[in-house]
């Protein structure tokens, strides 16, 4: 078998135990690539556990700039004995496996269609260091120096980082860089050095920064104005709750007074977070939660009492596998009917799809704009993937002149001037009543919430006549969202096309590249990713445009799909589901597989010609 | 039951307190609870300690659970705004509009259901956290809006409407609230106003979580012979830590006496009721104790009444936060939004 030749374009994964200090050694793997001008996609593959099981870590070198996961691997690092036989077997034919080899191993134990590269990591840690922590950690080093030699990657960069990293904590820095040094010794004087895997200095990576989606958002809240942020936590939301409060330590404590412009509280459960949040929102705050699935279940009545009684409130949800506890350390898609519908009677909620951290970013601060314009609960669908991994994107932009939108809040002195007050009237013909603030004035704009039926002045009333002028009112506030959404963006094909697909949110990245696929098989598609429910015109003209129109989403039950042909009556004979939800992140081979074969079974011959046209332009 | 607005006729001699309002001025909508229910009495007594305070009725946020005594912050305070929540959450709720705006008052409305059953676990979050809030505890030992079920509050024993004994042990909303850190902790009667309004009083100055069990009899479901929460049986086993007053039935009776008195009422069945004063002995200041006394009083079977524990030196949420004196919900970008500037920095460190 030959061995894999690839320079900048390869999948290297380790194989770690939870727990063991891998994860900062592999982050500085990543990170020096990184600095090499190279794009990378890095994945955290973890187990529900603190401890002791086992870990990956999957490193994409794509200096095409493809971030979605690719699948295969090309180089393991194979750390974990528990793991090994999976691991081992997940090699592609011709790819390298590098291990420690203090403890020979059989040949059974191994492959003969890859390159082993056995290092004697644990007995070089025993010979050098008498901690037991030390032992461990510095193994962690020493790997990535031998690595560095192996994929010829630049020490200085690593050196660099790890000066970053414990910048005044020299004491830690000299021992880090001595075990780095030692690794590049060791491979380059006992190991054939470099491989057929090479990083290469490249310009590819620009001005795009490297951060988690969870982190992201959670400054989207603090540039978006959130003040009360109540939550409890869940994988993989609760690194939201936690980067919001190291940003607003950051970024909100008043530096006159040492006084905070911001509440953070961990609730004792998801009801208790949603209805701290509806409690600050109906008071003028902006206020937002973030959860996971089994959150947002809990979360239904107070979900039910926002839309109802129209109060401003924006949920986080970083969707996890489900159902149930389901697969809680694993990405999928599988929220969005539940938060589309969420609470009993007749409901529907915005929901907005960001595709990377700096969507993220955007969309916290635009969910925070909505849920006060709109009154009503707002959900920002992110997911495990996104959400709790460091991802490639363009820099975070912010404009100066940006104000936050409250929305329609009437005053105190409109009130005084004798303007009529009725907290679900519709004066402006958008569906959207006027609201005022506890404490506004003191005998005008006072009224009743509740989420019982009520009449446009707030008194209750459950005349039949008067419920259901209410509930068509919250039904052109709805169609009035259209407009204030995010639009679809719509990724043409370079040839006419008559296949659509449509998708959102994670499954970005993974879209893009297998579009590309596609059409090198001669397979056009033009694709359209939806940023956001309620659905606007475009998406229905799209359909209404192409013969067949792929939905390529990461759940089971084909749920944006079922949305489509629910809420706006599309053909569901003109959708064809492409699913994938086995709880790691779809990759473009998967989705380029899926539609291939969709297509051939159609009996659709590709357009070859016009790929060479295409070449040749 | 739709909107009924009440008349706003001024009676020229009618008193007016030191910002220049009548009692009217504190008055709701026309309450549409049974008549005699205990939670209008206590509706009356939050009106009277309002007006006694001079607190501008717009400066405070009303909020409440689900149920008959949920329902009751339509009927008092017309003109503050009002939030009838979800069912055993009203803590939650009034604790993020806490921290959206530190300078209201809040009053939280519950029943025995809501706070004891469903609310538990809000109930004593609340409690722990410290919110600056009144929370008054309409108890009745029974689920009314629902129709006479037994709540948490119901002594194993006490029999429902229909006969039926419960045998499960009652949750004690009292010692909870001491045992989690509430900083003003009371028991009441709803009927008695001359005990209530006092304390009502002071819990709103209180600056920190305060708690009041009113015992409230419900006139349709528990005031019969057999509940504990019956006027009959409060009438044998209260045992005043302040004073009290009593409403017997169907119309409140007042009862005005001395410190010191034994007073003999009346009551529309017949019977006769004693009540004494006070402990005059008794140390509201210290939190074990007080819960050694209700637990004392309640081996005996007697229900305590009066202010059983308050922290003078208390903190709330605010202070444990560290939250700036400005409401949240009058800071704008200025305050809030680290700019464009930062952002670039930020981005840089993120290459
Ligand atoms: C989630 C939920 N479950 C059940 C109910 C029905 N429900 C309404 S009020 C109530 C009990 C109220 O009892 P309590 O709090 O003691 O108030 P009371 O009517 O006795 O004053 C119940 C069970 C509800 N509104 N919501
Ligand atoms: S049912 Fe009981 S609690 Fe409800 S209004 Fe009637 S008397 Fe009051
Ligand atoms: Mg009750």
């Amino acid at each position: 078998m030959k061995p894999i030749e690839a320079v900048n374009d390869f999948v290297v994964k380790f194989a770690n135990v939870n727990g063991s200090g891998s994860a900062s050694a592999n982050e500085l793997f990543a990170k020096s690539i990184l600095r090499m001008g190279v794009p990378i996609s890095p994945r955290n593959i973890f187990p529900s556990n603190i401890q002791g099981l086992p870990t990956w870590y999957e490193v994409r070198v794509s200096e095409h700039g493809w971030l979605g996961r690719r699948g295969g691997v090309d180089l393991m690092v194979a750390m974990n004995p528990q793991t090994w036989d999976r691991d081992l077997k997940e090699i592609d034919p011709g790819g390298y496996l590098f291990y420690d080899n203090s403890k020979p191993l059989p040949k059974s134990k191994l492959r003969d269609d890859i390159t082993v590269i056995g290092m004697p990591l644990t007995e070089m840690c025993n010979a050098n260091y008498t901690d037991s922590r030390e032992k461990q950690l510095f193994k962690n080093i020493i790997y990535l120096g031998a690595l560095s030699a192996l994929l010829g990657i630049d020490a200085g960069e690593i050196a660099q980082l790890i000066g970053e990293q414990y910048k005044g904590k020299e004491k830690l820095l000299k021992p880090n860089l001595n075990a780095l040094q030692m690794g590049r010794d060791y491979a380059r004087a006992n190991l054939q050095c470099p491989i057929g895997l090479r990083i290469e200095k490249r310009d590819a990576v620009g001005n795009r920064i490297f951060i988690e989606g969870n982190s992201a958002l959670a400054l989207g809240c603090v540039y978006g104005g959130a003040t009360v942020c109540a939550w409890y936590p869940i994988t993989p939301s609760s690194s939201v709750a936690e980067a919001f409060t190291k940003w607003c330590q950051k970024y909100r404590v008043d530096p006159a007074t040492g006084r905070n412009n911001f509440a953070i509280v961990q609730g004792e459960d998801e009801l208790a977070s949603v209805g701290i949040v509806v409690g600050a929102g109906w008071n003028g705050a902006r206020a937002f939660t973030a959860t996971s699935g089994p959150g947002i279940s809990l979360m239904m009545e107070f979900i039910g009492l926002a839309y109802f009684a129209e109060i401003p409130i924006t949920i986080v949800d970083v969707q996890r596998g489900g159902p149930s506890t389901g697969m809680p350390t694993r990405t999928q898609q599988a929220d969005v009917l539940a938060c589309a519908y969420a609470s009993h009677g007749d409901t529907k909620h915005v929901l907005l799809f960001p595709e990377d951290p700096k969507e993220c970013f955007e969309h916290a601060a635009i969910a925070l704009d909505l849920a006060d314009r709109l009154q009503t609960p707002v959900f920002v669908m992110t997911d495990l993937d996104i959400g709790m991994n460091q991802r490639l994107c363009a820099p975070l932009e912010w404009d100066d002149q940006r104000a936050y939108d409250r929305g329609k809040v009437m005053t105190h002195d409109e009130l005084e001037a004798g303007k009529d007050f009725g907290r679900y009237l519709d004066v402006d013909g958008d569906g959207i009543p006027y609201r005022t603030l506890p404490g506004t004035h003191p005998t005008k704009g006072g009224y009743f919430t509740r989420g019982t039926t009520k009449d446009r002045y707030a008194r209750y009333s459950e005349e039949g006549a008067v419920y259901v002028d209410n509930v068509q009112r919250l039904l052109k506030k709805f169609e009035t969202a259209k407009s204030l959404v995010p639009k679809p963006v719509l990724t043409p094909s370079k040839v006419p096309a008559r296949f659509g697909a449509i998708y959102f949110g994670s499954t970005s990245p993974a879209m893009q590249e297998a579009l590309e696929a596609l059409a090198a098989q001669g397979i056009h598609v033009n694709a359209l990713r939806v940023l956001a429910f309620p659905f606007q015109d475009e998406i229905f003209d799209f359909v209404a445009s192409h013969s067949k129109v792929f939905v390529v989403e990461q759940n089971r039950d084909a749920q944006l799909k079922t949305l489509l042909v629910n809420d706006a009556g599309i053909n569901p004979a003109s959708l064809i589901p492409v699913l994938h939800y086995d709880g790691t992140p779809i990759t473009a081979r998967f989705i380029t597989d899926e539609i291939a074969e969709i297509v051939a079974a159609l009996n659709v011959r590709p357009i070859k010609k016009d790929i060479k046209k295409d070449k040749a332009a | 039951m739709t909107y009924i607005t009440k008349p706003r006729l001024h009676h020229p001699t009618l008193p007016i307190n030191k910002i220049g309002f009548t009692r009217r001025d504190y008055e709701g909508k026309i309450s549409t609870l049974c008549a005699g229910c205990g939670h209008d009495s206590i509706s009356a007594a939050l009106i009277q300690a309002c007006w006694e305070l001079d607190i501008e009725p717009h400066r405070v946020a009303k909020l409440s659970g689900i149920g008959c005594s949920s329902k009751t912050p339509d009927y008092f305070l017309g003109s503050s705004h009002g939030f009838n929540t979800v069912h055993g959450r009203m803590p939650s709720v009034l604790t993020g509009a806490n921290l959206a705006n530190r300078d209201l008052i809040y009053l939280g409305i519950s029943g025995d259901g809501d706070s004891a059953s469903i609310g538990l676990g809000q109930f004593a979050h609340v409690m722990r956290r410290g919110v600056n809030m009144t929370y008054i505890l309409e108890n009745n030992g029974v689920y009314g809006l629902t129709k006479g079920q037994f709540s948490a509050t119901a002594d194993a024993g006490s029999k429902s409407k229909r006969g039926i004994a419960n045998t499960e042990a009652p949750v004690d909303t009292v010692s909870l609230a001491l045992l989690l850190g509430a900083t003003f902790v009371a028991r009441s009667f709803s009927g008695d106003k001359k005990q209530l309004v006092p304390l009502i009083k002071a819990a709103l100055a209180h600056q920190g979580a305060a708690f009041i069990d009113v015992v409230s009899p419900c006139v349709a479901f528990n005031n019969h012979s057999g509940s504990t929460k019956s006027y009959d049986y409060v009438r044998e086993h209260n045992d005043a830590v302040n004073r009290l007053d009593f409403i017997a039935s169907r119309e409140p009776i007042t009862v005005d006496y001395e410190a010191g008195e034994v007073a003999s009422v009346q009551q529309h069945d017949g019977s006769v009721l004693r009540l004494r004063k006070i402990d005059p002995g008794y140390d509201a200041t210290d939190r074990i104790a007080a819960m050694h006394y209700i637990q004392q009083h309640q081996a005996k079977g007697e229900v305590v009444t009066g202010l059983l524990f308050v922290d003078p030196e208390t903190e709330d949420l605010h202070a444990h936060l560290n939250t700036a004196q400005t409401p949240f919900n009058r800071l704008g970008p200025k305050e809030l939004c680290p700019g464009r500037a930062a952002l670039d920095k930020l981005n840089a460190s993120l290459r």
